[in-house]
């Protein structure tokens, strides 16, 4: 039994590791795309160059972190096969088609279009350089509704009969993609990636603000930016909280670990903090407040919540993982909330532009949309353990005959090659937020815009390296 | 008769591959030759021919694995457990070359070891694949549903020969590309290239081709028997005959011509590949209709493929068609 729980153990830290370098990329790049999109729009609607500028700064990082995303992903299209080749046997047949229509509307269509967006400009025009800049955007949110759709089966599992083989196999293909869960998690997703390069956005802006107020460039992206953190936070908070509701629904359990609630009760606590114990069966130091935990889960003072003892022992998630990245998956989407509110109220008082602290808090808060996406997908996917398929399919009976050590060999070169590789992408990636937008522009011939990246498009990007 | 669905996807699956190794095959063999370009500026100028579409190049190699798992799940459940470490080695490569496209131009001083990962990751990834295709034509053992063999059963002589052949034939891929989309010493550089790789890939397929039959009573009976020969005859004829025109066109400075010519040779090879195999997905146990997903899957994918597919090649010759002609160095930029 020893060495075979080492493989699986070793199998699921690959998943992990890999699966969570991998979402870093989409949770910005979905966002990013939809925002050149934006920009570029903007600036064919009213030729303002400042759209352009601001355009063509965040092309160049969109391209280096697209990359890193493709690159990454290939990875997990793959590893379900290498790694967990039972799971792709016994739900291939539902989930496969899904992952096609993935990869025929998405990512042929971003990729097709990504090079025309990168590098076209000069050789298509503005109006069909649009049109790829739309397509590649397009693509993302394609993506995001497949793969989200086959993450949520996974979770809420529906429109499927078993076989003589032991399979899932399709009943009602409606069913299987609008399962239950997957119309909240794709807004609270597609919200999420918007959010997360909001506040890279806004960061990035903030930065150059502090360095020099005028920079027109940057009072863009900054305004930009904060406009959509306070128009969408809301919307996520709602979204989330409805998740929630609909997770309760389907995932009684999870929500049991996520608010650290062991025995069943009416009129339960909210706990606010405290270290969930499944050995003990309680949470200890637990801070609570009375009875809200039953009205924010009920929408009443006196329901009854089902708490982690009333399902077996043996289906028990990882309850502080669950609990803690819950908390701060929460915790940042209120600090995202706090910044959107300060931004409406600085706008009030005279500008963002003028608002040092704001800048600041906002700069702070840069990378916290990767923090608050990496938390949120802990808390749903451990959350799901000891389950692939809630309920119906084991991690442990899901897993691929690899020997112990060449998993272990495997995992230690992804480690060292992601460190590498995406550390020094990452490393880029700040450089060219470093670079003043007011610089994106310069080139061998500035008053071409539309020409300023050459007929070679390497030497384009390169050429911005000062 | 109702139409054979499992059939269909094999052939889509098959026409996925095809394309995949034709298009990454020539990006891939740029890499592999990076080194023997004489300069950065050579380097630069290749890398721009291939920029634009690599990414829409490897783009059918998640097609290739998505779709096996889609409508072949239970090849796909056995094959990559059984090709564990080619496929991690290809996925480790490719993500090395795949990020050096973008890395190399951020930085001065570190460009050339984002040269070295483009050359490395792409050597990585060609061998990876040119083994796991010998691994999988010498057979792949499975009980019941899943792979039943050890975690080194890929490596024999014959993977090692498969994928060092692979590895000559994308090197040839991208030295003919390179004459067809460059010029001046460049071009030149790569004509010389070619005219050995071209010689050292004709040995390749020959061994190959000589070697196969003798793995597999079966494969003997598909090529040798009567009147079966009569049917696969023309298959090697017509590979002659296309090594003769590339052989032929790298000596009279053809610029198209040899491009597609060792594309020929790779659709020949591959043809002959299905000859050997065909029906079978994972040789020699499991045929295409053993792994095939229930009918309701495979019509729900083929019924969006039949739009998308034919959308997909359209955007996708609009984008070569929107970056044709010579890539030279871009005057004034430096």
């Amino acid at each position: 039994m020893g060495p075979a729980m080492s493989a699986l153990d070793l199998a699921r830290w690959q998943f992990a590791f890999t699966i969570s370098a991998h979402i870093i990329f989409p949770a910005f790049s979905i966002g990013l795309a939809s925002y050149l999109a934006v920009l570029e729009g903007l600036w064919l609607a009213t030729g303002r160059e400042v759209y352009l500028r601001v355009f063509r700064f965040w092309l160049k990082i969109f391209a280096v972190t697209f990359g890193m995303g493709v690159v990454s992903g290939i990875v997990m299209s793959y590893q379900f096969g290498t790694n967990w080749s039972v799971f792709s046997d016994k739900t291939g047949p539902v989930l496969g088609p899904l992952m096609g229509y993935e990869v025929l509307s998405a990512f042929f269509l971003e990729a097709g279009f990504l090079g025309v967006m990168l590098f076209g400009l000069s050789r298509v025009g503005p109006r069909l350089h649009f049109l790829a800049t739309l397509m590649v955007a397009a693509g993302t949110l394609f993506s995001a509704f497949w793969i989200l759709s086959v993450n949520s089966w996974m979770h809420t599992p529906a429109g499927y009969a078993v076989n003589a083989k032991g399979q899932f196999v399709p009943l009602d293909w409606w069913a299987v993609v609008f399962n239950p869960s997957f119309p909240y998690r794709l807004v609270h997703m597609v919200l999420a990636a918007y959010l997360t390069t909001a506040f890279v956005v806004g960061a990035v802006g903030a930065w150059h603000l502090l360095r020099d107020r005028r920079d027109e460039a940057a009072q863009l992206m900054f305004s930009m930016a904060l406009w959509m953190a306070a128009a969408v936070t809301p919307l996520q908070v709602a979204a989330g909280d409805m998740h929630g509701l609909n997770t309760l629904k389907h995932q009684p359990m999870k929500i049991a670990a996520m608010e650290g609630h062991y025995e069943t009760r009416a009129g339960a606590p909210l706990i606010l903090f405290g270290w969930p114990d499944n050995d003990a069966g309680m949470v200890r130091n637990a801070i609570e407040v009375p009875r809200l935990g039953s009205y924010i889960l009920t929408h009443d003072w006196n329901g009854e919540v089902k708490g982690l003892k009333a399902f077996p022992r043996a289906d028990w998630p990882n309850t502080p993982l669950v609990f803690w990245s819950f908390r701060a998956m929460v915790g940042i989407g209120f600090a995202m909330l706090g910044i959107g509110l300060w931004s409406l109220w600085a706008r009030w008082r005279g500008g963002p532009a003028e608002a040092r602290w704001l800048q600041r808090a906002t700069l702070l808060m840069g990378p916290s949309g990767f923090a608050a996406v990496l938390a949120g997908w802990i808390t749903t996917e451990v959350g799901r353990q000891p389950y692939t398929v809630y309920g119906l399919l084991r991690t442990a009976d899901s897993i691929s005959p690899i020997a112990a050590p060449a998993v272990a060999a495997s995992l230690a070169m992804f480690v060292v090659v992601y460190f590498a590789v995406f550390g020094a992408g990452t490393y880029y990636i700040l450089r060219m937020m470093g670079q003043r937008p007011s610089d994106a522009m310069h080139g061998p011939d500035p008053h071409q815009p539309v020409r300023a990246s050459g007929l070679m498009p390497g030497p384009a990007m390169g050429r911005a390296e000062h | 008769m109702p139409l054979d669905l499992p059939f269909v996807w094999a052939a889509i699956i098959a026409f996925a591959v095809l394309a995949y190794v034709v298009l990454d095959g020539f990006d891939l063999g740029v890499g592999i030759l990076f080194p023997l370009l004489a300069d950065r500026e050579e380097r630069d100028v290749a890398m721009n021919t291939i920029a634009p579409v690599w990414d829409g190049n490897e783009t059918w190699l998640v097609l290739g694995g998505g779709g096996l798992f889609a409508v072949f799940p239970l090849a796909y459940a056995v094959l990559l457990p059984a090709l564990y470490a080619p496929m991690i080695a290809m996925l480790l490569g490719l993500i090395l070359r795949g990020v050096a496209f973008e890395f190399r131009w951020k930085t001065e001083r570190g460009k050339f070891l984002w040269d070295w990962a483009f050359t490395c990751g792409s050597l990585i990834a060609a061998i990876a694949q040119g083994v796991a295709l010998g691994a999988l034509i010498q057979g792949i053992k499975v009980e019941g549903r899943a792979y039943a063999g050890g975690w080194l059963d890929w490596l024999t002589p014959f993977s090692l020969l498969t994928g060092i052949a692979l590895v000559v034939g994308y090197a040839l891929l991208g030295a003919t590309w390179l004459v067809w989309r460059t010029d001046g010493e460049l071009q030149s550089r790569a004509y010389a290239l070619a005219r050995p790789l071209a010689l050292a890939l004709l040995a390749a397929i020959g061994v190959v081709s000589l070697w196969t039959p003798l793995l597999n009573s079966q494969f003997l009976v598909r090529w040798f028997s009567w009147p079966a020969i009569l049917y696969v005859v023309p298959v090697p004829l017509l590979t002659l005959a296309a090594a003769a025109r590339l052989v032929l066109s790298l000596r009279d400075r053809h610029e198209v011509m040899p491009f597609a010519m060792t594309l020929a040779l790779f659709v020949l090879c591959y043809i002959g590949l299905g000859i050997s195999l065909y029906p079978a997905i994972v040789p020699p146990a499991i045929s295409i209709w053993d792994a095939a997903a229930p009918d309701k899957s495979l019509a729900f994918l083929l019924a969006g493929t039949a739009v998308l597919l034919p959308l997909i090649i359209a955007y996708t010759v609009f984008s070569y068609w929107a970056f044709r002609g010579k890539v030279r160095a871009g005057a004034g930029y430096h």
